[in-house]
């Protein structure tokens, strides 16, 4: 059986769709592989760009159980200059997804703190989308001396 | 942990086109589902998963939480006031449960 380039991909596909379904699995670690894809399948394809968002975390988390990041993007936060919603990724945790922020034209300013867990020194992504249909990322290296995975 | 107690930081005057910022923490374990008790069964998952705004029944600011959120659930983010009113604050957790609170500004 020779296997053509389309039908190689298409199972691929599958195989990481099942993966994703399966991927339950305690202690099964996300991979920068696994963020890739889900900010592809999450906004849709659209390539991130840099800039934009900004993504501020330590460089050193002493203690991965309360991380402190914040992140903020350039916007004036009226008409269509309007950040919909930022999205948090980490692509050493058991699941890659952090957090998403969403924000409105009430928001004034598209800015948000709060306190995230790390397992292991990692990628932390911010990916930002706005109300015009850009995606915009930043991504930051947060080397975490002890995890916080617990257990 | 039945009492999650939200606490929340919002300044008591503003003038009108302000951007201020607002801080909500609320004591919660944010139980991942990750870890295991003595026995080595697992601790089923328990967090809050969603987080909002209210501004005068609009929205301002959500949240989705995933379980790499940290204990006691902290936020900080912005809102603009162009008149007086009340913020209000909902955390909705795993288990079903809601927790609410409010604060008022006024805005000259």
């Amino acid at each position: 059986m020779t296997l053509t380039r389309r039908q190689v991909l298409a199972f691929g596909a599958g195989a990481a769709a099942f993966g994703i379904a399966v991927g339950r699995i305690p202690a099964a670690m996300a991979t920068p592989e696994d963020v890739k894809a889900s900010i592809a399948d999450m906004f849709g394809g659209v390539e991130p760009q840099s800039g934009t968002v900004a993504l501020n975390v330590p460089e050193i988390a002493e203690n991965g159980n309360t991380v402190p990041i914040s992140v903020s993007v350039d916007s004036a936060m009226e008409g269509d200059d309007l950040v919909e919603s930022v999205t948090i990724f980490a692509d050493g945790n058991p699941s890659a997804e952090i957090a998403t922020f969403h924000f409105t034209a009430m928001s004034g300013a598209a800015d948000a703190t709060t306190r995230i867990r790390l397992a292991k020194t990692q990628n932390v992504i911010a990916v930002a989308k706005m109300a015009n249909g850009s995606v915009f990322m930043d991504s930051r290296e947060v080397k975490v001396t002890i995890g916080g995975c617990g257990g | 942990m039945a009492s999650a107690k939200p606490r929340v930081k919002v300044p008591k005057k503003a003038s009108a086109g302000d951007i201020i910022t607002i801080k909500t923490l609320i004591s919660h374990k944010m139980e991942s589902g990750q870890r295991k008790d003595k026995e080595g069964n697992p601790i089923p998952r328990r967090i809050i998963n969603k987080f909002t705004c209210e501004f005068n029944g609009a929205p301002v600011f959500s949240c989705d939480l995933e379980p790499a959120v940290s204990a006691n659930p902290y936020f900080e983010f912005s809102a603009k006031v162009n008149e007086s009113g009340a913020f209000k604050f909902t955390w909705l957790d795993d288990d079903g449960s809601v927790y609410t609170d409010e604060k008022s500004i006024k805005v000259s």
